[in-house]
């Protein structure tokens, strides 16, 4: 055993050694993700900057598709953060985890230099298979999807085989299934139709239930391993609250797709469905925030990992609010009519991303890096109280919400004018992006920006430091697992 | 002791989950297996290719109480009749460059995209075209330099993307298609471009 306090990798296991390269992929692609976002959101506000030079389209590229990557990196190395703790067994293929690592990590560079340097195509196949197919989130070229469903399934035999030599828990059984579920529906966004209806259908079957179902519950298995690892709750409780997230998460969710086919040609019974169902929607999130805060209530509290149960508690509201409340905000489709396409699907899509996914996987970094330094100290009386991990969850989480705001008010501004008013045309767009109201949102969404990065420069300082020089061990709770 | 109930029994919520999970998808299912026709080429909601020949408005239907796209008189677009297979291969070429162009990552589809820029879904009847005499010039000419284009006080232009002649032609038809779909009344209250004789 390494000294405390020491970023040693004999601290990890193997599976945990592997995790740590994918959490530091994760953190470099976020830093991408908040450059280009400010890219994007200070050309709103002046448009010839980077003009015919880095787009807003290429800006906006990279700053959701930077978002989708780390996100699945985060979830890839959570996987296998816990793995090998979980199964109690050895991770089956290490070799081939890492050798997938280094090919998928590849892919990603050279998609994202594609994007930067190449931007567009001629109109033809060719284009959508080597530089980019144009579709939101998913403008990944056809050659980068074959090989991140080839990498994926290596990840997936690899999770699936480990927990069958080993221990298969209900942690297990969950996340088994839902990879299977999060990789298989990545297939319905790999083919060219000329039917933009038929398009969006299935592209929405990608988006939809990945963020509103699939990663979800990948969100709640994560939490549920948290919440014995900081809390030390047992394994019975937080096993049971998972099958009770899954039955809602799932039972609200699949359905709730049909908020996506109010506008896009399909038929009209998808209002009752896609209204009804996305209603429930929130029902899950406000179980996982009692499940959270009731178990962090009936432990007093205690825990090993301040930071980490911090970002944990930030997740069961960020992820009510970001994607409960905001989303059931304009999900019916008598007022979805006229936010549907403007600055209101910003506002609810910045903090539901960041509530839902961004927050639990920054809990993943803190249990990461307090293990690495060898199990120390990260409760109360760390050196200077804490301050940059505190500073940062608080820039961070307050950057957030100021941007989503901002980003409701201008939407506000733009369903009103643009759409009730001016009737959706052209002269209607700009009208309302022309109203002062708009543009003063667009305003403070970049100052929070800016107060996000900071919180992020932050973070990662503090990911750095954290526990160095430790020389307490960490709080033992006590575990059933 | 409550965990001795049976709304509070793991096993019970481990089945819940699985039969709610799998009820859910197979509904799914079914829905997708009679939605797909309904907006598959040639339906009533999603017609053919070959309605770019015909003339196209946006009508408030009085059943319905929304706007609804009514198609007219024969109007072949760039004054070229087209079979159903050239139509196709024109709004085939319009798809692929709005996506190899990255239109989406600016514009919105279907109200779907980014919002940096005007939602194009009945950009064919939009009035910032003019007159429908000199629309379709007027389209081809914005497609492929929009750059010296300004048409906003505060200066947002969108970028020349390199588009061929014959690539904003099909851009064109895919739009004058695209228009032709039943959305379900969106964009609401859209006023459109004056098109009778």
């Amino acid at each position: 055993m390494a000294t405390l306090g020491m970023l040693d990798s004999a601290n990890l296991n193997g599976g945990q050694k592997l995790a740590v390269k994918y959490f530091t992929v994760a953190i470099v692609l976020f830093g991408a993700q908040i450059l280009f976002g400010l890219l994007s959101g200070l050309q709103y506000l002046y448009p010839d900057f980077l003009y015919g030079v880095l787009d807003f389209s290429v800006n906006r590229m990279v700053h959701i598709n930077a978002l989708v990557v780390w996100l699945l990196y985060g979830f890839l190395g959570s996987v296998y953060w816990l793995l090998e703790e979980e199964s109690q067994h050895e991770v089956v293929g290490l070799k081939l985890g890492n050798l997938i690592y280094w090919v998928l990590t590849a892919a990603v560079t050279v998609v994202v230099l594609v994007y930067l340097f190449v931007q567009i195509g001629p109109g033809k196949e060719s284009s959508i298979w080597l530089i980019n197919e144009g579709r939101e989130y998913i403008e990944a070229p056809r050659w980068a999807d074959i090989g991140i469903v080839v990498s994926v399934l290596v990840v997936f035999f690899n999770v699936a085989a480990t927990f069958s030599k080993g221990r298969y828990t209900g942690i297990a059984g969950v996340l088994v299934l839902d990879m299977l579920a999060l990789f298989g529906i990545y297939l319905a966004g790999m083919f060219y139709t000329t039917n933009i209806s038929i398009d969006q259908y299935w592209w929405w079957w990608v988006i939809h239930l990945w963020v509103e179902a699939t990663w979800e519950v990948m969100v709640a298995c994560i939490m549920a391993y948290g919440l014995m690892k900081v809390l030390g709750v047992s394994r019975k409780i937080v096993e049971t609250w998972l099958y009770i997230e899954v039955a809602l998460m799932f039972g609200s969710g699949i359905l709730g797709l049909g908020h996506h086919y109010f506008w896009i040609g399909t038929p009209e019974y998808w209002f009752s469905i896609g209204g009804f169902f996305s209603a429930l929607e929130p029902i899950p999130l406000v179980a996982m925030v009692v499940h959270a805060v009731f178990d962090a209530g009936a432990r007093h509290a205690k825990n090993n990992n301040h930071p980490a149960m911090a970002w944990l508690i930030a997740h069961a509201f960020g992820n009510f609010f970001g994607a409960g409340v905001w989303g059931f905000m304009h999900t019916l489709p008598q007022i979805n009519l006229y936010t549907h396409g403007t600055q209101w699907s910003a506002s609810h899509g910045h903090l539901a991303f960041f509530g839902a996914y961004a927050t639990i996987i920054i809990a993943m970094f803190y249990l990461g890096i307090q293990r690495w330094r060898g199990g120390t100290w990260m409760s109360g009386d760390l050196p200077g109280n804490g301050w940059k991990w505190k500073w940062a969850l608080g820039l961070l989480n307050l950057g957030m919400v100021g941007m989503t705001v901002a980003m409701l008010v201008s939407g506000y501004v733009q369903s009103q004018i643009e759409r009730a008013i001016e009737g959706s045309t052209w002269m209607g767009y700009f009208a309302a992006q022309i109203h002062p109201w708009f543009v003063q949102g667009m305003w403070w969404r970049e100052v929070f920006g800016v107060m996000f990065l900071v919180g992020f420069v932050l973070l990662v300082w503090d990911l750095l430091t954290i526990g160095k020089g430790e020389s307490r061990k960490m709080i033992e709770v006590s575990n059933a697992a | 002791m409550a965990t001795s109930q049976w709304w509070a029994s793991e096993s019970f919520w481990r089945k819940t989950a699985i039969w709610v999970t799998g009820g859910s998808f197979i509904a799914l299912i079914l829905l997708t297996m009679d939605t797909i026709p309904q907006i598959s080429t040639g339906s009533k909601r999603v017609p053919a290719y070959s309605v770019i020949n015909y003339r196209i408005s946006y009508k408030f239907d009085e059943t319905r109480h929304v706007q609804v796209p009514v198609i007219g008189a024969k109007e072949p677009l760039f004054g070229k009749e087209l079979n159903e297979e050239e139509a196709e291969a024109l709004v085939k070429l319009g798809k692929l460059t709005t996506q190899s162009k990255n239109c989406m990552n600016c514009h919105t589809l279907l109200g779907n995209g980014a919002y940096y820029a005007p939602d194009l879904t009945k950009s064919w009847l939009d009035q910032y075209w003019g007159t429908k005499e000199v629309r379709e010039v007027q389209m081809l000419e914005f497609i492929k330099d929009p750059s010296d284009k300004v048409h906003n006080s505060m200066g947002r232009r969108m970028p020349k993307l390199e588009i061929t002649d014959e690539e904003a032609r099909g851009v064109v038809a895919f739009l004058k298609w695209m228009s032709s779909i039943d959305t379900n009344g969106f964009p609401y209250n859209f006023k459109s471009i004056e098109q009778e004789n």
